[in-house]
């Protein structure tokens, strides 16, 4: 590993020339159930090492496992916001593989049975070229089964000999997941990766929509898998198939940005091979987020020999056609409709709604607008300021450490008058500093509109007298040159004034 | 008849990360080979009006309330790991996958 060679790469621009991509995509969602899912251990995140274990999760002897009820609602749930048809009987199956990330020595996971198949969705593209564009994904299924353990590594990496060993958490292992499983998404060509992120976003405000999970990817509890291979190019109108191409599988993709940088690397890297005239190597590859490359992970013939079989442990899951339509009726509004409802409530321009949208600003947006705010003070304060805040840190909107409600009792300060736009954003900035909220910010940090008349006369009077020559212009009826008089007397306030009210006190007294 | 070849019982050794010498291959496949025969003479009994099942009883749907539970203290889970550093089970390392 320490003679890591750089991949030869082909521009995605001359790939795309040559070839056509087929992308399969694998998300792997934990579900926000309040215990595991064969086992009554918590799911909290962030507990100390190994303490949210019991028989059944670390895999004891004499242990059982019990089905989660909840979690099977949330997988019907899902499958039935995706389209899908809900299994009428479907079991779980081990699959057995050795890695000590699984303590059982298998994954209690489903096989040819899962529990949601056969649905589609339609995701848009946002941003870039084709914004607007609406692609149909086909959901090959959707199924039950139960993360892993952490494991750490210690020790040299590269060493062939030594104290090379790994370190492994249990608390993760038992989780509920849902796997959701695209059929192969072809002939969006250069847009395929576009694709691939607006897909993974758009499971996102899905799966927030439907309340089933936190889909923190930072936190790992949303992650992608990027299948991808590519077929010789086919000109436009033929209708011979092409059979696709061997395909790779980049595992554990964590941010929207990196699942469309992982596609656009795949494809780069394996049409370089293509064109030399060689073979792509059916592999799991590895994406590294620092570099942004894909590298070689263990080899497939091996890993892949999972024996599955059904589990003997658990008795079939048969939901009845009536609590499926049970469920169904507790869907929300799907993402799309939502969106186009909100637009037209918030009375966005298209424009307008687009920057909401690829930010991911609505949910935060509802929220402030239901805290009182008007749409586009809403708008305005979390693509803004929030927004390049949220850039800077690499996390999303809602992770910021201030609350739509904070937002917005900042709007209201402006809207009575007690502070404005430029002290209102230093008050945002000392609730994100978390100096507490906006009221205890104004307080500390004594950011308030000056509103004592005496105190902003007698600034506007220093302001006059230190600039005789302006002061004589706007006596003379050049009202425009008030505006130099104003900067001085809101520096002099320390920004601390309400500058319509400094002005008017200016064309006053000169006048 | 279901035959399990030396070759066979070597490719599973390796996926349980388990170590067997020529000699117990040779003794092993024979005997798995008697087992799995064994197994196999089930299904000819079963006539074609038996369908394949994969559980004793005849339920379904038995679930648990997402209730917690108490569960082990890290003490209790890792007084039979044969090594724990650092709150966690060591193990030998694990080939290529992080996390
Ligand atoms: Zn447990």
């Amino acid at each position: 590993m320490s003679t890591q060679t750089a991949d030869t790469l082909l521009s995605f621009e001359e790939a795309l020339e040559r070839f056509d991509p087929a992308m399969g995509l694998e998300v792997h969602v934990e579900l926000n159930t309040v215990t595991k899912m064969f086992c009554g251990c918590s799911t909290e995140f962030g507990a100390e090492p190994n303490t949210q274990t019991c028989p059944t999760c670390l895999g004891l002897p004499g242990s059982l496992p019990v089905v989660n009820g909840k979690a099977v609602e949330s997988a019907i749930r899902i499958g039935l916001a995706l389209n899908c048809e809900i299994a009428e009987w479907c079991r779980f199956a081990r699959k057995n593989y050795f890695y000590p990330d699984m303590p059982k020595n298998f994954q209690t996971s489903q096989y040819d049975e899962p529990i949601a198949f056969d649905g589609w969705t339609e995701v848009t593209l946002l941003d870039g070229e084709g914004a607007g564009e609406t692609f149909r994904v086909e959901i090959e299924r959707a199924h039950m089964e139960e993360d892993t353990g952490k494991s750490l590594h210690v020790g040299t990496s590269g060493r062939i000999h030594g104290a090379d060993y790994s370190l492994v958490d249990y608390n993760r292992a038992g989780i509920p997941l849902i796997e959701i499983v695209t059929r192969p998404i072809t002939g969006a060509r250069e847009k395929a990766p576009a694709v691939a992120r607006a897909y993974v976003a758009h499971l996102r405000d899905l799966l927030l929509g439907l309340g089933v999970s936190d889909v923190r990817m930072e936190q790992g509890s949303l992650r992608c898998d990027v299948n991808l291979s590519l077929a010789p190019r086919v000109s436009a109108g033929s209708t011979t198939d092409v059979p696709l191409g061997t395909r790779t599988e980049t595992k554990n993709v964590n941010s929207l940005r990196s699942v469309e940088r992982a596609a656009r690397y795949e494809i780069s890297r394996q049409a370089a091979i293509l064109v030399e005239g060689g073979s792509v190597l059916q592999e799991t590859r590895h994406w590294h987020e620092d570099t942004g490359i894909t590298t070689s992970g263990r080899e497939k013939s091996d890993a892949e020999d999972y024996r599955y079989f059904p589990e003997p442990d658990l008795v079939p899951v048969a939901p009845s056609r009536a609590w499926v339509e049970e469920l169904r009726a507790t869907l929300p509004e799907p993402p799309r409709e939502h969106r186009a409802r909100l637009q037209a409530l918030w009375g966005f321009a298209d424009l307008e709604m687009r920057d909401v949208v690829a930010a991911g600003a609505i949910p935060v947006i509802e929220a402030t607008v239901a805290a009182g705010t008007t749409p586009q003070a809403a708008r305005k304060w979390w693509l803004s300021d929030l927004a390049r805040r949220a850039n800077e840190q690499g996390v999303d909107l809602s992770d910021l450490p201030i609350t739509p409600e904070q937002v917005a009792r900042v709007q209201a300060l402006v809207d009575e008058g007690a502070l404005n736009d430029k002290l209102a954003r230093q008050v945002i900035d000392g609730v994100v500093a978390g100096e507490g909220d906006p009221d205890a910010v104004v307080a500390a940090r004594g950011l308030a509109i000056v509103s004592d008349e005496g105190a902003l006369g007698d600034a506007v009077d220093r302001a006059i007298e230190a600039n005789p020559d302006v002061a004589a212009k706007i006596r003379d009826g050049k009202v425009a040159a008030a505006g130099a008089l104003i900067g001085v007397v809101m520096k002099d306030m320390r920004g601390q004034a309400d500058a319509g009210r400094v002005r008017e006190l200016i064309i006053e007294k000169l006048s | 008849m279901p035959e399990i070849s030396r070759d066979e019982v070597a490719h599973l050794a390796t996926l349980a990360r388990i170590e067997l010498s020529d000699a117990e291959l040779d003794h092993l496949a024979p005997q798995l080979s008697v087992i799995l025969e064994s197994i196999a003479s089930i299904a000819e009994v079963a006539a074609a009006d038996i369908p394949p099942t994969s559980h004793a009883v005849p339920l379904t749907n038995v679930f648990r309330a997402d209730e917690p539970r108490p569960g082990l203290t890290a003490e209790q889970a890792l007084s039979g790991a044969p090594e724990a550093e650092q709150q966690r089970f060591a193990v030998p390392r694990i080939l290529g996958d992080e996390q």
